[in-house]
């Protein structure tokens, strides 16, 4: 990540290498989601494979308003923050591959692995508990008087659950330094947002929780950022938990088996000719000419180079052996015995 | 030398630990200004700062979850749920995300979550439970249920220093009934996952833990007068992870084996305990493993229903006579 070097372009606290910094990441997260698309058909993916296209810019962007020091939760449709965290593009390939090789040693799956020196803590699948556990990790600034601000991200469908309530609850109550980014793309699986909640807007929750909270356009990359960083800023002064509806749109299904049977194709359509957050992005760096074609390409040629050099690195490594699943559910001990019949003779 | 209560000894583990780590703090329902329930936390804010002893809502699955993110990051919580029914609300915290962390993600969560269990008290279905089976089956997590007042500091003690997450079930009906002397300058530790023989016996073995392993006592002591038989008394005070080799010893020397527990049968820890009995140790019983435990209901409130559904001394004596003679 580029932080706070060269000169601001006039109408953001960006500067033109941060800017072709974004650029650059939102490349490489649609870009890797494609590889990984490729082997998933090739069947080398061993689990589903999770899509965030069409929501790369939100991601991107709102974990570009960090600085180093802060701690991000990602969900499944978050790669972008975590490639910006720092995550590299052969880890997420081994991860979704089940290598041994991989963060988890083949234990888990796709985003789920986390590197707390980076700054970001992969998810569990029950929605609703990264809240807490960001909350906890935000507690551990407060009491230590550290100047560092958690983010987490929750889907429409995941503020339907108990877990959303308590940890946002705990968060404002304590005064935590959490800015929570409520990803409302229109479906939680099959289910539209209609049959999720009866509130249209999901940001009213934060009144609920008296804590501030803003809708922005989660497709225009600038706006995600801006509005994540003064969210950001205000934490790191104490001024609490802020919440953040960021309006996007799931382009595919749930995950890559999903035929989207429950998704008008016209609508689908609509979102991805005239809302695309990297196309209106790269429209924009071009037409206040903050950045060249020239150097858009250099980009597109980098991601492409990077990820052919990941997915060969990564392809051919093995699988984790079997036995290796007996360590480390606990420190101590640090081993799980076999059972008695894979220790009975002949 | 001073006597102090089941409560007080625990008391004394948490604040000795408080001293001894900055990192360690306390979170839960009403454990700061007002002390606790129970009031085992009573004076800890005043010494310890609204930092290290918080205040929360009744939120115990975010409190757990909030214990872990802080732990994370290398501190050590220690979460009280007001009474140990409650932690139902935050199973799947503990079992999907606390249990799994190091194993799933190699991340580190020292949390101990504490709190009152158990009945005899009249307390009503919501305030008598013994949840331990709902955790037991559980990879990751570590239980501790102490029956002394020694292990009562011990292992919380044990518990705070222990890098895996660790559940640590009161008996509130120890909390003041329960006194002993402990020594003043020694420092009580209680290591996880060790049993210890309550009372040495030739005849037959009781296997138990907590508030029952006094039940036990009294039992075997009648059945010595009465009967002349030598009962032995397992305390576990570890579920998990169990100290199989104590078990196994015991059912050697004995032959025969009572399991008594507090919570309810079907599904409950003694089960498990039958079953490694029976791979490890079958040619070693002369007689079937028997179980004392609560009826299959909830933990109802008027004393007559209470009485009859938890385990009794008389119930302990009568299975153990049946046993002996078999």
């Amino acid at each position: 990540m580029q932080r706070g070097a060269g000169v601001m372009t006039p109408t953001t606290r960006l500067s033109r290498e941060q800017l072709l910094d974004m650029s650059y990441y939102l490349a490489l997260t649609r870009s890797l989601e494609e590889r990984l698309v490729n082997l998933y058909r090739q069947g080398k993916v061993i689990g589903g494979l999770y899509r965030s296209l069409g929501q790369e810019g939100e991601s991107v962007a709102s974990a570009y308003a960090l600085e180093p020091g802060d701690v991000l939760s990602p969900l499944i449709r978050n790669l972008g923050s975590m490639l910006v965290m720092g995550a590299k593009p052969v880890e997420i390939l081994r991860q979704y591959m089940a290598k041994e090789t991989s963060p988890t040693g083949g234990r888990e799956m796709n985003l789920h692995f986390n590197d707390l020196g980076l700054g970001y803590l992969g998810q569990i699948s029950p929605l609703g508990d990264m809240i807490s556990v960001m909350a906890g990790i935000c507690l551990s600034f407060k009491v230590r008087d550290e100047s560092r601000v958690g983010l987490v991200y929750i889907g429409d469908g995941g503020t339907s659950t108990g877990a959303f309530h308590e940890g946002v609850n705990f968060a404002a109550v304590q005064r935590l330094p959490l800015v929570v980014i409520v990803e409302h793309n229109g479906y939680a699986y099959s289910t539209p947002t209609s049959d999720q909640t009866a509130t249209p807007r999901l940001v009213t929750k934060a009144k609920a929780y008296g804590i501030p909270g803003i809708t922005i356009d989660g497709n225009d990359v600038l706006v995600v950022y801006e509005a994540t960083r003064d969210a950001v800023e205000k934490a790191r002064a104490g001024a609490g938990t802020f919440m953040i509806e960021v309006v996007t749109y799931r382009r595919k299904g749930h995950a890559e088996h999903d035929d989207q049977r429950y998704q008008p194709k016209e609508e689908i359509a609509e979102w991805a000719e005239h809302n695309d957050p990297i196309d209106r992005y790269t429209a924009t760096l071009l037409e206040q000419e903050w950045v060249t074609r020239a150097e858009l390409d250099d980009i597109a040629r980098r991601v492409s180079t990077e990820l052919n050099q990941a997915v060969e690195e990564c392809e051919n490594d093995p699988l984790p052996d079997g036995a290796t699943a007996l360590s480390r559910a606990y420190a101590r001990p640090p081993q799980v015995e076999p059972l008695w019949f894979r220790r009975l003779d002949g | 030398m001073a006597e102090v209560t089941y409560l007080e000894a625990l008391r004394q583990g948490l604040w000795e630990e408080m001293e001894r780590d900055e990192e360690v703090f306390l979170l839960g329902e009403d454990v700061g200004r007002y002390g606790g329930a129970f009031k085992v936390t009573e004076g800890f804010q005043d010494r310890f700062g609204e930092r290290r002893v918080i205040d929360t809502p009744i939120s115990e699955a975010a409190i757990v979850g909030a214990a872990a993110g802080a732990a994370h990051m290398g501190m050590r919580p220690v979460v009280e749920m007001q009474f140990m029914d409650f932690i139902a609300c935050a199973y799947d915290m503990l079992t999907n995300y606390v249990a799994t962390a190091r194993y799933r993600a190699g991340l580190s969560t020292p949390i101990v979550v504490r709190g009152p269990s158990g009945g005899y008290v009249r307390g009503g279905p919501f305030h008598s439970q013994n949840p331990e089976a709902g955790f037991f089956h559980t990879p990751g997590l570590k239980l501790v249920c102490p029956a002394t007042v020694r292990d009562a500091k011990g292992l919380i003690k044990a518990a705070i220093r222990d890098d895996d997450p660790v559940i640590y079930f009161e008996h509130k009906y120890l909390y003041r009934r329960l006194k002993d002397d402990l020594g003043e300058d020694e420092e009580i530790i209680t290591p996880i996952g060790k049993a210890r023989i309550a009372r040495e016996g030739t005849d037959l073995t009781i296997i138990t833990w907590s508030a029952m392993v006094w039940k036990s006592l009294d039992a075997a002591q009648t059945i010595e007068k009465e009967d002349g038989a030598s009962v032995e008394v397992l305390d576990l005070r570890t579920l998990l992870p169990m100290d199989d080799d104590a078990i196994m010893a015991s059912v050697r020397k004995t032959n025969k084996v009572l399991i008594v527990h507090e919570d309810s049968r079907t599904g409950g820890v003694a089960g498990e305990i039958t079953a490694r009995i029976n791979e490890t140790a079958f040619e070693w019983l002369d007689g079937p493993i028997m179980r004392v435990t609560a009826h299959d209901t909830p933990v109802p409130y008027a004393p007559t229903l209470e009485d009859c559904v938890l385990p009794q001394t008389e119930d302990i004596v009568r299975s153990a006579r049946w046993l002996l003679a078999y």
